[in-house]
């Protein structure tokens, strides 16, 4: 086995799961310990360096933190990380004396930002305190692209974004609202240094079956829409119902996915009786986040999986019902799905149905004959590592550059493009000049038996966050559903956080090979194995031979026997048992630190 | 801060027969020393009687003074127990096992429990060949009273403190064999391939099973200059022979290596595989033994291993012709069947 490269940090962050799962790398357990030392405000301003909108994503982030948590690896539920962040933003005081100055002499250089969604505003939060006028056109009147447009307000209510909106605003941040680019030939006349792309993808897509030509000729039939469409409209207000214009009191939404379980929970507000959502997927394989679903289901919204939609049924002009075959998803050996008919049907009455299967970027705009180079499904072609496109001023990001993913995706996309930007209008390379981040590890030791962390490890339940009553939460739009932690709870589930970061550091010159690290461990992670040439064989000297292939080992050099100590990374508790049992200080409970987070994001 | 040892375990630890894993057999979390060679014995003792599948219930934990007699208690918590008086632990064995020759007990002493204060007692536990595994944890200094040389420790050695040791060293494993122990080996607390399989032929075996095992004291033992640190053990440990124990239930296939191999059967049918590693190792001849301890001393080595097996030899019940139903199993009127048989044996000595 190779000996762990420990010179550089890629093997320490991959080991804090929930930071390497962040797209972001937002530093997870410590903020998590510094709630835990009601340190409110720190742990936003941590969040905040790194992910922008902590009380936004405190509620409705994708979450891919939660299922790399190594608490659900070795309990059974992940610790509740999203929910801590909102608790985070929640209980934190004036953060404005600690934003970054904004330098009153500009560097002269002139960046645009298309769109004013979770990419671009990050793109503007990176650039503004570097000395750089960033100005920002946006076809709606506010700011927030689809946090604001596609989510409902009981989900993320309109303060909690404007405040955090804002504190990008205000850093001198020159808007245009209500200004749609229709030509990027034009603004690149306008004398930019860069250009940034942010438009998200915001055409949701149609289901091209029979009667839906019909429908959606007249553009303004309230009977049927596209669930973006549909959310913005509300979001804006651009869609009111009252005793004249009557809300529809039956809907049927199609898809299975967040914008589905979305619409369907405005439909309920807004005044439908039944709502129903058809999803051609089974109910587990659907797109939307369990929550959702469960959220959903609370709420009395009925969800019908294994449905495909054959037919709008219309009758004298009027959508009166949508047909649908019940269908099987059958599943070939490389995990393709294809549907297979059982030959039943379902008709399902409604007075509207909401079409939420998916969303597409739009790029009518853009020249082809300026320089950006399209691929062949007609999106920009986008180095992966720059952000930038085949026009070296123009660089893209969020759903734009890659289609439609999450917020916290658009943010790190935001993130790397600055740090492009940034190089490019220096006259570096955004490539070959980019830097990568320096690195610490620091020592945790305070006593024999004392950490600067909480190390003792114990079994403890998730906690559920409380909200609003179910009866409640349908009556209105814009009440939040969910209250969040109060602080009791905040601090039980700030600890079951396992502090990944806290790492387990390895000396062979140290080490006098008395195995009582690997005696001691309760998760058996450490082995002291003879080398041999075949890495199975080694394997099959482990304590548990079985293991799993995602996880990295922390492989030392040769110790002075020849054994080599092997640890698998897996499991590991980080109770610090070992460094704590190690007669020579071979073993050592070591903080990771990376002193320029956003140059990880790769 | 961290007295407590998580509750968690590896969600694929594997079970044993009984549908327990290793962590159901440990104890409290130690409080000796960081690095003690005695917490490394406690695991193997650990590892062992769960690949054995024995029912914890079913053993008697014995020991007297000393760090070494404090580790029971971090082994096996679900078994009988008794922390007897320094170097006394053999009689409070002998007496248990008396009354209840079922349990299997696991005795842990250490140089000056057994070969110090509790020398004689040591001596006549062996001769009687109680049906026992008998662990002494071998340091060569009194880590409890700070380090001070042990009677165990080799001639001319210095202890931490400076003092040099006077004396001829007591080898517990050659007095083992002299006073007829049928089960004799030596390990080294730091190799538990070699530990483990000695340990569980041990509680195989019926008879008297005596190891000693090399457990460096780390506070007091660990310096240049003692013969018992890691370092030291490590470089000048060897042995005459691996032994691997093969369980009774495993098919016995017959090894690449053959004329160097020989199986011996223990008395539960279990098999003890020895591959000869030094031409004059005979697990038969305990004279033999006694001569490769001592020419390996002379040349500084260590010898470890199983030293000598007599799987067919008497225990302490069968020489007495005891009862074969323990004596916690008898009711009371068998135990004390009253005055009538009584004035009986009493009238049989007029």
């Amino acid at each position: 086995m190779k000996k762990t490269d420990t010179s550089n940090y890629q093997h320490f962050l991959k080991v804090v799961d929930c930071q390497q799962a962040c797209p972001a790398h937002t530093p997870v357990p410590e903020y998590i310990r510094l709630i835990a030392e009601r340190r409110y405000t720190d742990a936003y301003l941590i969040n905040w360096e790194s992910n922008v909108f902590p009380g936004v994503l405190g509620r409705v982030c994708d979450r891919p933190c939660e299922p790399a948590c190594r608490r659900g690896r070795v309990e059974d539920t992940p610790v509740a990380i999203c929910r801590l962040k909102r608790v985070a933003a929640d209980n934190k005081e004036d953060i404005t004396p600690f934003l970054p100055k904004i330098p009153r002499k500009k560097n002269g250089k002139r960046i645009a930002l298309i769109g004013a969604g979770p990419a671009s505003m990050t793109v503007a939060r990176d650039l503004l305190p570097l000395g750089y006028d960033v100005v920002m056109f946006e076809r709606d009147a506010k700011a927030g692209g689809m946090m604001r447009s596609q989510i409902p307000a009981f989900r993320l209510p309109e303060t909690v974004l404007d405040e955090e909106l804002n504190y990008i605003i205000n850093m001198g941040l020159e808007c245009h609202f209500g200004e749609e680019i229709t030509s990027l030939d034009k603004l690149l006349q306008a004398n930019f240094d860069a250009i940034f792309v942010g438009t998200g993808a915001p055409s949701g897509r149609w289901l091209k079956i029979p009667g839906h030509d019909q429908l959606a000729s007249e553009s303004t039939n309230p009977q049927i829409d596209t669930g973006i469409n549909w959310l913005a409209k509300v979001s804006f207000e651009h869609l009111k119902y009252d005793d004249e214009n009557l809300a529809p009191k039956k809907v049927v939404v199609l898809g299975g996915g967040n914008t589905a379980m979305d619409c369907c929970r405005t439909a309920k507000r807004l005044g439908a009786d039944e709502v129903t959502v058809l999803v051609r997927s089974s109910f587990e394989a659907m797109k939307a986040s369990p929550w959702e679903k469960e959220d959903a289901t609370a709420e009395g919204i009925s969800i019908l999986p294994n449905y495909n939609p054959l037919e709008y049924k219309i009758e004298n002009g009027k959508l009166v019902a949508v047909l649908f075959e019940q269908v099987e998803s059958v599943y070939d050996k490389v995990g393709n799905r294809s549907l297979k008919t059982t030959g039943e049907t379902l008709l399902v009455e409604c007075d509207q149905v909401l079409v939420a299967v998916g969303q597409d970027t739009v790029f009518d705009w853009i020249e082809r004959d300026i320089g950006v180079k399209f691929n062949q499904w007609d999106s920009p072609k986008v180095n992966s590592k720059s952000l930038q496109s085949s026009l070296p001023n123009v660089f893209f990001g969020g759903d734009a550059a890659f289609g439609p993913k999450n917020i916290i995706t658009a943010v790190a996309n935001g993130h790397q493009a600055a740090i492009s930007m940034d190089l490019f209008c220096q006259n570096a390379d955004p490539i070959e000049d980019r830097s990568d981040t320096s690195f610490n590890l620091v020592s945790q030791k305070m006593g024999i038996h004392e950490w600067t962390y909480q190390s003792g490890i114990d079994h403890q339940e998730r906690n559920i966050v409380p909200h609003i009553s179910w009866d409640e939460a349908v009556k209105t739009l814009t009440t939040e559903v969910e209250l969040g932690f109060d602080e009791k709870l905040a601090l039980e589930e700030a600890s079951r956080c396992l502090n990944c970061d806290v790492h387990t550091i390895f000396t062979e010159s140290t080490c006098i090979e008395c195995s009582a690290c690997e005696d001691v461990c309760p998760m058996d992670c450490i082995n002291f194995v003879e080398e041999e040439n075949d890495d199975d064989q080694m394997v099959k000297q482990f304590r548990v031979p079985d293991l799993n292939s995602e996880q990295s080992l922390l492989v030392s050099a040769p110790l002075k026997t020849g054994h080599i100590m092997v640890k698998d990374e897996d499991v590991c508790l980080h109770c610090g048992l070992c460094a704590e049992r190690c007669p020579t200080g071979a073993w050592d409970m070591k903080k990771l630190m990376l002193n320029n987070i956003n140059a990880t994001i790769k | 801060m961290s007295f407590i040892k998580s509750k968690f375990r590896h969600p694929r630890l594997p079970v044993n027969d009984l549908g327990l894993t290793y962590r159901d057999y440990e104890g409290a979390l130690s409080t000796l020393c960081a690095g003690c060679g005695h917490d490394s014995i406690t695991s193997a003792i650990v590892q062992s009687c769960h690949e054995l599948s024995i029912e914890p219930s079913n053993v008697a934990k014995l020991s007297g003074i000393g760090c070494s007699s404090k580790a029971p208690n971090y082994f096996l918590n679900k078994a009988h127990g008794f922390n007897s008086v320094h170097g006394r632990m053999p009689s409070v064995a002998t007496g248990a096992n008396l009354a209840n020759q079922e349990l299997l007990y696991l005795a842990m002493s250490g140089d000056g429990d057994s070969a110090s204060i509790g020398f004689g007692q040591f001596a006549h536990v062996v001769r009687r060949q109680l049906n026992m595994v008998y662990m002494v944890a071998n340091n060569g200094v009194y880590g409890l009273t700070k380090g001070q040389l042990a009677a165990t420790a080799d001639k001319g050695v210095k202890n931490k403190a400076g003092d040099l040791s006077l004396f001829t060293d007591i080898d517990l494993c050659v007095m083992a064999l002299q006073l007829g122990a049928s089960f004799v080996a030596r390990s080294f607390s730091g190799d538990k391939q070699q530990l483990v399989p000695l340990l569980k032929a041990a509680m195989s075996h019926k008879g008297f099973a005596f190891i000693d095992i090399i457990s460096p004291c780390v506070t007091f033992n660990n310096h240049a200059g003692s013969t018992r640190s890691y370092d030291y053990v490590h470089d000048h440990v060897t042995t005459g022979a691996v032994a691997d124990f093969v369980p009774i239930k495993t098919e016995i296939t017959s090894s690449g290596e053959s004329g160097e191999c020989g199986d011996v059967c223990l008395h539960d049918g279990s098999i003890m595989r020895i591959q000869k590693l030094m031409p004059e190792y005979d697990s038969t001849n305990a004279s033999q033994a006694i001569m490769d301890i001592e020419k390996n001393k002379q040349e500084g080595k260590i010898l470890t291993g199983l030293f000598y097996l007599e799987p067919t030899a008497n225990d302490f019940h069968e020489i007495n012709n005891t009862n074969d139903t323990p004596l916690n199993k008898l009711n009371q009127d068998t135990l004390c069947p009253g005055n009538r048989v009584l004035t009986g044996i009493n009238d049989s000595f007029r």
